[in-house]
């Protein structure tokens, strides 16, 4: 079995990638399933092959150190592969989330101005005309008959054999440069790119890959999108610093998801808490479906498995004990890192007592991917765990109970908001990263988080939420004025589980009802995660500057100084 | 209302124990079925069962009501 490729010695992740596949060049790299049916596989050597006929033609176009090329697909090989190439290249990727809608990713395209864009056909043919201004935009996937005017096709990029063609120059770049511009939010509103450097992510995978190396033979399951940033460091530069192979299903419903991770016999994957709470159900469910005497005796042994791994876990022994459990992820996993949004405890704790050990992070797309973790040494479902080694976490101004805004420091911090300088100021202060999240640190140094103070939500699929941008849609109800807010903005200390978005409205009397209807009908017309729930009334005019933007802050305070939470109607 | 909203609902409603009376057409699955995205996923595996049609994962980009799936699968029938 080969060493993770340590990341000290490079000064780009281009530079540790190409090291990588070319230390595991025999290994199984990619797979690819649609449904039931494995549609492609590559060695490490394939995915270098496949990469260099992709960067050839960047460098054929001219694309090269410094130029920003985005990545547009769903989770599949190509994704990857393009995304390696482009880094190849000196490139800065940006990836965008293919579940956004084509206004969105066209907003977030115009915002960052790539040199070229990799993107998938379903995703491309969603696009109006004029949407995509890329100069070099290659279409994977498109049919034969589909004229695609100046965009390029990806499999013209694989026809041929060219072992014998020189290979694409690699271009160097340093660790203090830009490697890849992720947005953490802003599609309605002002879009925040965040600018990560190359030493950001050989930090976060040193740091990161210590605590959870995989190696040969180990089977990432890639569920969440790439562009997400713990998929990207976990489930893209991970396995393939440690030559463990990476696993993408083309449907994820929950029968292709049980089916893959039997198939290949996953042994990690990342998921976010909506889909923790599916896999506690299944098992439930599975339990519920046993004889009362078959329950009793997995109760037994689910206890003696929990006293065998108080102290840390063991895989082995788990699986062999409750061998009925393992089996339905597949008998091989053996851990499940899961961010994105609030952790239940319960919920970690019943899947440790299984032996399947749930890996509770935080982090912000600003901090790269994760700022603290828990090293499951041992399990601890109460706390998000302690800083990664190299990130500072501190409390911000605690209160008596050493509850405080916690702010993080150190190399994995990105470099700015991509043309927002006073986003960046607002967001960086000293060097310490202002998260908005409220917490405390216990003596052994893990952060315990308890509520946010800044005006946004996480969904349990992980979804940051900020009601700015959800505001425009709500323009024109019959109401005087409105205000979108995330309910712990106001009232801070809420549950983290079950965050909430108000529409805080001034209006004349008795129009109460009609304002509901309209606001009702737009509603539904959101997706699910970016509605609101509930209904504040404000009789005051609403704090205004000058040129008459809200004062957001202002209006949160009055709000929480003269009303209780229970002023939220359900909608 | 139409033949496969009609029999989308009959489905979607026994699958998930609901009484779809008063279901209709525009109505938000999510809300009426009282089910996350993960359930919704779950849900059309009957679905493609038993409208005999394969809706690939990104045809459902954006889809939240009765009548949008019913429309989904109306193209591919």
């Amino acid at each position: 079995m080969s060493e993770m490729v340590a990341p000290e010695r490079y000064r780009s992740l281009g530079e540790l990638l190409r090291d990588a596949l070319l230390t595991f060049k025999s290994e199984i790299a990619l797979v690819e399933a649609s449904r039931k049916k494995e549609k492609s596989a590559y060695t490490y050597a394939d995915f270098s092959r496949e990469a260099m006929k992709v960067a050839r033609q960047l460098e054929e176009a001219g694309i090269g150190a410094g130029d920003r090329v985005a990545v547009l697909m769903s989770n599949q090989p190509r994704w990857l592969i393009s995304a390696y190439a482009a880094m190849y290249r000196g490139c800065v990727l940006v990836p965008l989330d293919y579940k956004l809608e084509a206004p969105e990713q066209a907003a977030l395209l115009a915002h960052a101005k790539p040199q070229a864009l990799f993107v998938e056909y379903p995703i491309y043919r969603l696009f109006g005309e004029g949407d995509i201004d890329v100069p070099f935009t290659v279409v994977s996937e498109a049919p034969a008959s589909e004229d695609l005017g100046a965009a390029r096709r990806y499999e013209d990029f694989l026809e041929g054999n060219d072992g014998d063609a020189t290979a694409p120059a690699f271009v160097q770049r340093e660790r203090e440069d830009v490697a890849a511009i992720v947005y953490s939010s802003g599609t309605g509103g002002q879009p925040k790119g965040c600018m990560l450097t190359n030493d950001a992510y050989l930090e976060q995978y040193r740091g990161l890959g210590s605590l959870f190396p995989m190696t040969t033979g180990d089977r990432y399951f890639s569920i969440l999108p790439t562009n997400h940033a713990i998929d990207f460091m976990v489930g893209f530069v991970g396995p393939i610093c440690g030559g463990a192979a990476i696993i993408h299903q083309r449907s994820l419903r929950p029968e292709f998801i049980n089916w893959t991770m039997k198939e290949y016999g996953v042994t990690h994957m990342a998921v976010v808490p909506l889909i923790l709470e599916a896999f506690e159900r299944r098992i439930r469910e599975r339990l519920d479906e046993t004889k009362p005497t078959t329950r009793g005796f997995l109760e037994v042994l689910t206890s003696f498995n929990q006293l065998l791994t108080d102290r840390k876990p063991n895989h082995d022994i788990s699986r062999r004990l409750l061998k009925p459990v393992h089996d339905a992820f597949g008998g091989h996993l053996k851990m499940i890192f899961c961010g994105g949004a609030f952790t239940d405890q319960a919920r970690a704790e019943f899947f440790y007592r299984l032996g399947i050990p749930v890996v509770i992070g935080y982090g912000l797309t600003e901090a790269c991917t994760v700022a603290t973790v828990n090293d499951l040494k041992p399990f601890r479902g109460d706390s998000v765990g302690k800083a990664v080694d190299g990130v500072e976490i501190r409390i911000d101004t605690p209160t008596g109970q050493g509850i405080g805004q916690v702010l993080v420091k150190g190399r994995t911090l990105m470099k700015g908001y991509l043309d927002d300088d006073e986003q960046t100021a607002e967001s960086i202060k000293d060097g310490w990263l202002q998260t908005g999240d409220l917490g405390w640190l216990d003596a052994s140094g893990h952060l315990h988080l308890v509520g946010r103070s800044k005006n946004m939500i996480v969904t349990a699929g992980g979804k940051n939420v900020y009601p700015e941008d959800i505001e425009q849609k709500f323009e024109g109800l019959p109401c005087d004025e409105l205000a979108v807010f995330a309910t712990n903005f106001i009232w801070p200390g809420g549950d983290l589980e079950d965050e909430l978005l108000v529409a805080v409205y001034r209006g004349e009397d008795g129009d109460d009802e009609a304002l509901r209807s309209e606001l009702a009908q737009r509603n539904h017309r959101l997706p699910d995660f970016k509605r609101v729930g509930g209904l504040v009334r404000w009789d005051e005019d609403f704090p205004r500057t000058a040129s008459m933007k809200l004062k957001r802050g202002v209006l949160a305070d009055m709000l929480r100084e003269n009303l209780e939470r229970a002023a939220i109607r359900p909608l | 209302m139409t033949d496969i909203e009609t029999k989308l609902i009959t489905l979607a409603s026994k699958r998930f124990d609901k009484d779809a009376t008063g279901f209709t057409a525009t109505d938000d699955f999510f809300e009426k079925l009282g089910i996350d995205s993960y359930q919704a996923m779950d849900m059309l595996t009957e679905v493609e069962e038993a409208f005999d049609v394969e809706i690939p994962d990104y045809e459902l980009n954006g889809v939240n009501t009765f009548g949008g799936l019913a429309q989904v699968i109306g193209r591919r029938l």
